[in-house]
């Protein structure tokens, strides 16, 4: 049994940026889900989210909500990521310079999906798009 | 320590334009200074207050998402109208000071807002 949840965002669009995140946030929060757990998991989804509106034009966001795990699947139709392993340097960015200029585009979002999450599983077609999948425990860290 | 003593000591003015009474009493657990967003949104804490020179609507909702005690935007930055309104609609303190980040954070240290180890 789960919980799924499913938001689009639109691409290059500020003002409802990180909504998606916010969202799955406050329902993590309504289940009962642990402090520690819901902040990763909207770090993670915030980081997810960013990137499209950034970098995709436009995408999916969706959370499946199992009683011992949530799963984060984000997916977009733009450019793709033609090297993962460098992208996933903390540091790496392709980001143009009106989003450096917002405090975004440091090279820090895949980094911190990669921190945040128990599992991340990272898909991608140069010109197709791309499709991330986090999956975070619902364990508590102070357990 | 309440964030509206601390707005107070440090003479800071709320731009938020409707904030509720609750969100000036929180506690202010420590805080942190940054101008990146992914940055502050992986080390800062809920409770604490963020500092930065950003002032784009972004911040509100990273400050929202992470449940910080409010955001000090530093040295007369400009904060966008959209951040107001998005600070409103989250209930996000929001601050603006003409004291550099420096010496908000100097000030923050000598009331006792440090960050427990």
């Amino acid at each position: 049994m789960s919980v799924k949840l499913n938001y689009a965002c639109e691409g290059g669009n500020f003002d409802v940026a990180g909504e998606a995140s916010a969202k799955i946030k406050k329902t993590l929060q309504r289940i009962g889900i642990p402090a520690d757990v819901v902040r990763r998991i909207a770090i993670g989804t915030y980081e997810a989210e960013m990137n499209v509106i950034i970098h995709a034009g436009g995408g999916n966001v969706c959370a499946e909500v199992f009683p011992d795990k949530t799963i984060i699947t984000v997916s977009d139709e733009g450019p793709g990521i033609p090297d993962i392993k460098q992208a996933l340097q903390e540091g790496w960015s392709t980001a143009p310079d009106y989003v450096r200029q917002m405090g975004f585009g440091a090279g820090m979002g895949l980094p911190n999906m990669v921190k945040c999450s128990d599992d991340i599983d990272i898909q991608s077609t140069v010109g197709k798009g791309t499709n991330i999948v986090m999956t975070f425990k619902h364990k508590s860290e102070d357990l | 320590m309440k964030l509206k003593e601390v707005a107070e000591a440090l003479n800071l003015k709320l731009v938020t334009k409707d904030l509720s009474e609750d969100a000036l009493y929180v506690d202010v657990e420590g805080g942190y200074v940054s101008d990146l967003l992914s940055n502050a949104m992986g080390q800062a804490q809920a409770g604490m207050l963020w500092v930065t020179m950003q002032g784009h609507q972004n911040v509100a909702a990273v400050a929202s998402l992470i449940g910080l005690a409010g955001v000090i935007v530093a040295g007369d930055a400009p904060v966008a109208e959209e951040t107001l309104h998005k600070a409103s609609v989250n209930d996000v303190a929001v601050f603006t000071t003409p004291l550099s980040a420096y010496d908000v954070v100097g000030k923050l240290y000598t009331m006792g807002v440090v960050n427990e180890d």
